[in-house]
């Protein structure tokens, strides 16, 4: 900053100092500028303490109780590392997170294949291709409840336009597609639904790492007689990557969690054919009222989800700083 | 100016008395916790009645029946004062006496001579008494219900059709009175062009998430030789749960649900059920009690086109339903118990109860149920009486929430997504409610 610039600075500084009525002046005075600094922050501080923070240490003290919240009268008993043994060795837990690794999998694949290639279609920047930007961006900006109960009827056998669809392709009879009663389409028809709702996201981040792709890049490889297949390969794959991976950060933590959809599609039937391990949470706490042993499942699935993030952030890093 | 002090002076005096007489009003409203269903309607208008005689204002919470029971337990569970009056489902009664959640009514029966020999005795036992079978009461009976059937009279009475079905099942096509009858009328109806569209055999319940598939699954169990436990020793349920009739109970559920469902049935309660019935999908439809006002008054399905039946009776000749229904409650946290109680007093009355039922409650009250132009009253009134003296309830323990996931998971694996057998879902089902049991201590 130029000498100029200072005094300006220090005179308006001056000038507002003067303005301070004098008893705040007085009381702030004594304070420096880190203790300001506290004081500014300390409310939001204080508010992620009680509705973060509080409860995660609660619900870790809870793991370790056989408390249950419909029973308030009874007395409440340490039982140590009972539950997460009991969790561990229960099998129905562990097919809930092999449905949920199935369901992650195979939305954030498809998500990413689907978003990518939109997005790389989008970037060529054709005719009305602004239009079309904002038409494939409407599933994403509709509410989980909204889509989860027209799906529920577009999968209908006996109305839905879906199975009219296939039915119509196929030649299989409409009534005989139960995408969400047939235990092999159930898990299918929620990744579809997820797939076309989240699809534009992965896109919108996507064109995002297109758009900073630098044009003199690509011009430098015309130069160089570099045909589209090794630009796509050796430029755009690689200087997108970090957008695509921070795009499966995203969808993949938000999947591992997911339950509006699951719930208001299938239920987690037919059977426990879809029931991801959000909705086997939910059965416990809020159904069985096992609040020390759901508590202990959500601290398992914190723990995993976190651990996860976090070895994948570092193998983002690696990637950004290629 | 004298006048314009006097007139403001007036109406603010005025605005000051209508706000305190509005306050005192409020004050003495009573909230009424229940489902969201066609008998709370009900209720709303017969409540006028108590207002009227009391000048208490009655307020109602009504939640749909998929949530009825999150969240008014979760209220219960910490100790909220939304509700001052409860009808909460049977199977809370348990839980809700042993956790303090519901006033004990007793002294109050006594004080006001209220007697529960004058309601039906399975209600009692159903909806108001913890222990079962002791002298423990926790609720008025308020909404009678069981499980019962519906089905298309207009259809069973086409001649050709109960000609083709006489030949094909050598008796006559009308309400069946055994499970084998059901499934084979079931059969004869399934994808069968009736009216230029095509019909299904029956509308059963499968749903997953709250208590759907238990609901209905028990009814096939119980008339098959389902017990609960061993009558002489308690909470022995191996041997009785999945006993060999059990096991016949539930495959018989299933191949129902597998021969004879409409498509896409597979998360089917209370509310699909009407709407395939009331759409013209099915020949007959599994249903609580409730339900059956609504379909009689239906333009397109009720009048002389619907019958009613009680669940059928069983290989062995045993008959039974699976109970419904609610008491109505006391909470112990409202700070407006007496006029709660007041609610009560007044809702036991004789009068009352036989406008409930003119309304489409079904009362409880034996002055009500036994007069003898009581099944005459209504078409399903008759059934309706059938049923009730035929009824058993699931387990209505302070855990009954854990055992009724537990039958809910095992019946939905077995029933509609087919894995494994009617055996192995019962195995389990003893292993799931066994380790709960353990848990409470009572094993």
């Amino acid at each position: 900053m130029t000498e100029a610039g200072l005094t300006m600075l220090n005179r308006t500084a001056d000038s507002v100092a003067r303005a301070t009525p004098e008893p705040l002046a007085r009381k702030v005075r004594g304070i420096s500028d880190k203790g300001l600094a506290w004081l500014f922050i300390s409310p939001t501080i204080l508010l992620l303490l009680a509705i973060n923070i509080f409860p995660l240490f609660w619900a870790i003290y809870l793991s370790f109780t056989n408390y249950r919240a419909n029973r308030p009268n009874e007395v409440v008993r340490n039982v140590g590392l009972a539950n997460y043994k009991r969790i561990l060795g229960d099998q129905d837990i562990w097919i809930a997170m092999q449905t949920t690794a199935h369901f992650v999998f195979w939305t954030i694949l498809l998500q990413t294949l689907i978003g990518f290639t939109l997005a790389w279609l989008i970037d060529r920047k054709f005719r009305g291709h602004a239009f079309w930007t904002t038409i494939i961006l409407v599933p994403m900006m509709l509410s989980p409840a909204v889509v989860g109960n027209f799906w529920r009827f577009l999968y209908e056998p006996q109305i839905g336009l879906f199975a009219y669809a296939i039915s119509f392709v196929t030649g299989i009879p409409a009534t005989q597609i139960g995408m969400l009663s047939n235990v092999s389409l159930a898990p299918w028809s929620i990744v579809i639904v997820d797939t076309w709702m989240w699809t534009p996201y992965v896109m919108l981040i996507c064109l995002a790492g297109l758009r900073s792709i630098p044009e003199y890049i690509y011009e430098a490889a015309e130069v160089d007689r570099a045909s589209n297949w090794r630009q796509f390969w050796s430029i755009t794959l690689p200087m997108a990557l970090p957008f695509i991976m921070l795009a499966v950060l995203f969808r993949g933590i938000e999947n591992f969690k997911m339950f509006d959809m699951v719930n208001l599609l299938t239920g987690g039937g037919p059977g426990s054919t879809t029931e991801v391990a959000s909705i086997t949470l939910k059965r416990q706490a809020f159904e069985s009222w096992r609040t020390g042993y759901s508590s202990a499942f959500a601290i398992i699935l914190f723990v995993a989800v976190f651990g996860l993030a976090n070895i994948y952030v570092k193998a983002l890093n690696k990637v950004k700083q290629r | 100016m004298k006048s314009t002090l006097k007139l403001t002076l007036g109406l603010t005096s005025a605005m000051f008395a209508s706000t305190a007489v509005s306050n005192v009003a409020q004050a003495e409203d009573l909230t009424l916790c229940w489902a969201a269903w066609d008998p709370a309607n009900a209720l709303v208008e017969l409540s006028k009645d108590f207002t009227k005689e009391t000048g208490i204002g009655m307020k109602f919470e009504f939640v749909p029946w998929t949530n009825y029971a999150d969240r008014f337990l979760n209220e219960l569970n910490s100790k909220g004062k939304l509700c001052d009056l409860i009808i909460g489902d049977s199977q809370w009664i348990g839980g809700s006496a042993e956790n303090g959640h519901y006033v004990k009514l007793n002294d109050f029966f006594d004080k006001e001579k209220i007697s529960m020999d004058d309601f039906v005795p399975a209600t009692v036992v159903g909806y108001s008494e913890w222990p079962k079978n002791s002298p423990n009461y926790w609720a008025l009976p308020a909404m009678g219900d069981v499980v019962g059937w519906t089905y298309r009279k207009d259809w069973f009475s086409k001649p050709e059709l109960q000609k083709e079905f006489k030949e094909k099942y050598g008796w006559d096509l009308a309400a069946p009175t055994t499970f084998d009858q059901l499934k084979q009328i079931a059969e004869f109806f399934q994808k069968r062009e009736i009216d230029g569209k095509t019909v299904y055999g029956a509308s059963i319940y499968t749903e997953r998430g709250s208590e759907g598939i238990t609901m209905g699954a028990m009814d096939g169990l119980y008339s098959f030789g389902f017990k609960y436990e061993n009558p002489d020793k308690p909470y022995e349920m191996d041997g009785f749960v999945n006993s060999e009739k059990s096991v016949k109970g539930l495959e018989f559920y299933k191949a129902l649900y597998d021969c004879c469902t409409p498509p896409g049935a597979s998360n089917s309660y209370m509310g699909e059920g009407v709407d395939a019935f009331k759409s013209g999908q099915v020949a007959m439809h599994m249903n609580f009690a409730f339900t059956w006002p609504g379909l009689q008054k239906d333009e397109n399905v009720g009048g002389d086109k619907i019958g009613y039946f009680a669940n059928p009776k069983g290989p062995d000749g045993d008959q039974f339903a699976q109970l419904g229904g609610q008491g109505i409650s006391v909470v112990s946290y409202s700070d407006k118990q007496e006029a709660a109680l007041k609610y009560i007093k007044w809702f036991a009355n004789k009068d009352v109860q036989a406008k409930w039922w003119s309304l489409g409650g079904f009362s409880c009250l034996n002055a009500v149920v036994k007069d003898p132009g009581f099944p005459a009253s209504q078409p399903y009134a008759q059934t309706f009486l059938d049923s009730m003296a035929i009824v058993k309830d699931f387990w209505a323990e302070p855990s009954y929430a854990p055992l009724l996931q537990a039958s809910q998971k095992r019946f939905h694996d077995y029933v509609v997504a087919g894995q494994g057998s009617a055996k192995d879902a019962l195995d389990g089902l003893v292993k799931d409610w066994t380790e709960v049991f353990q848990d409470d201590g009572k094993m």
